[in-house]
């Protein structure tokens, strides 16, 4: 299977001061074993787009703490506690967006589109330096939109063309991400034959995915488990 | 059974959905809503990509991959659809959800509402409030009325950091059910130990009494 790759064989991939578009929402939808990787391999400086910084020491929050970011946009890092205090050191940059804009400014990304008119944040701190413009008589804020350099995405299963099913809640930001980085990465946990989904339940076509990873994580209970 | 203050707000909350309304409970006292609406046919949507929620799982149901927005797990309704965020916060913005209960931390006579920046602390988390704030059709507050040292937070103006230029529709406490008309602020119904003269003393603004039952 051609797109399969061990998480180690993916460091040729990563450069330093990349812009990696991250999934998940908290760790669900997360690709952990290749964040596990991420953290090892020697480029850094990265920019990240993402949610949040992983949670509960899993996720993004390893990539973190082995110094690997520079920058993070996302939506959510109040549960970072270590992310916060290196930002108010100076040592991490963040933006921070409405959840609602993140995730459609990733679609445009994506999508082709420039950027796009939102009513949310109008009047508030985060719209700060933003244009606003009236049309039809509603005031909206203009978002840029945003792409990476590398999606590193999770999915429930491909096929092995790279065609995507999610699974529930942990879909999030992943289909968007897997549209709008140049190279895309998605961890799964099964990988099955061509034609065991049906056409009209894949989420993410295989022309968007370029490398396939196995998840080394089973759930159990209320936890992600590192397995294999 | 005598409810406590926030359980009695989520109870009155339940009362103003409608049938086949489409609800999104934030964090906290919102979410306690969906207790009280056993009887009432909404769907629940949580903007991490669900329409259908249904009430949390047995401890040996747990999905972790099935969560709400608080990231608690939750069970699916028979008609449940999920959906990417992208999809979700269209849903959101696009007027699709009927009603958005959010807690706050503060709101002004006009009901603008401030939720989102907790006073000293770094700002470093909006998550989806003020997409619930701008997109809803219809937003309640759902909170108690004073702070921890007895500060209301029904003020004229906001001293925190806004949520969005959005006026909210009710606020809804454990005293009484506030509404909001051009920088007057109306008491839609009081249920609480306090009269409405307390009220406003408490409060130091006037406010307007009608009942609109």
């Amino acid at each position: 299977m051609k797109k399969l790759r061990k998480p180690e064989e993916l460091s040729i991939l990563f450069e330093d001061s990349m812009r990696l578009l991250v999934g998940g929402f908290g760790i669900s939808g997360t690709p952990l074993t290749v964040l596990d990787a991420l953290a090892k391999f020697e480029a850094g400086n990265y920019e990240v787009v993402s949610n949040n910084l992983g949670d509960n020491g899993k996720g993004l929050h390893k990539v973190f703490m082995a110094g690997k970011i520079d920058k993070a946009i996302g939506s959510f890092f109040t549960i970072n506690k270590e992310a916060i205090e290196a930002w108010s050191k100076g040592e991490l940059e963040i933006e921070l967006l409405p959840q609602g804009t993140l995730a459609e400014a990733i679609r445009c990304g994506g999508a082709g589109i420039g950027g796009f008119y939102t009513p949310t944040a109008l009047g508030t701190k985060l719209a700060e330096g933003k244009e606003v413009r009236e049309i039809d008589g509603v005031r909206y804020l203009f978002e840029k939109a945003i792409k990476g350099d590398i999606a590193l995405i999770k999915a429930d299963k491909a096929d092995k063309a790279g065609n995507l099913v999610y699974h529930s809640t942990a879909r999030n930001f992943n289909p968007m991400m897997a549209t709008a980085a140049k190279i895309v990465i998605a961890e799964v946990d099964e990988i099955v034959e061509i034609g065991e989904f049906s056409p009209e339940e894949i989420v993410t076509p295989h022309i968007y995915v370029d490398y396939i990873v196995e998840s080394k994580y089973v759930k159990q209970g209320g936890s992600y488990i590192e397995t294999r | 059974m005598k409810l406590d203050n926030r359980e009695l707000i989520a109870k009155k909350i339940a009362e103003e959905l409608q049938d086949g309304e489409v609800v999104n409970l934030g964090v906290g006292i919102p979410t306690l809503v969906a207790k009280y609406i056993e009887n009432h046919n909404v769907y629940l949507q949580t903007e991490n990509g669900l329409i259908g929620m249904g009430p949390p799982p047995a401890e040996e149901n747990i999905d972790i991959d099935l969560i709400d927005a608080g990231k608690t797990p939750v069970t699916i309704t028979p008609e449940a659809s999920f959906f990417d965020s992208a999809f979700s916060f269209g849903m959101i913005r696009g007027g699709h959800v009927d009603v958005a209960v959010l807690g706050t931390l503060e709101v002004d006579c006009y009901g603008e509402i401030a939720n989102w920046a907790v006073p000293n602390q770094p700002i470093l988390g909006v998550g989806g409030a003020m997409d619930l704030v701008a997109g809803a059709k219809k937003v309640i507050v759902a909170s108690t009325l004073f702070t921890k040292d007895g500060s209301p937070k029904l003020v004229k103006k906001l001293t925190l950091d806004s949520s969005g230029e959005r006026k909210v529709d009710q606020f809804v406490t454990e005293y009484a059910n506030f509404m909001f008309q051009d920088g007057e602020v109306i008491v839609k119904d009081i249920y609480g130990s306090l009269s409405f003269e307390e009220l406003e003393e408490k409060i130091g603004f006037p406010l307007k009494f009608k009942i609109t039952k």
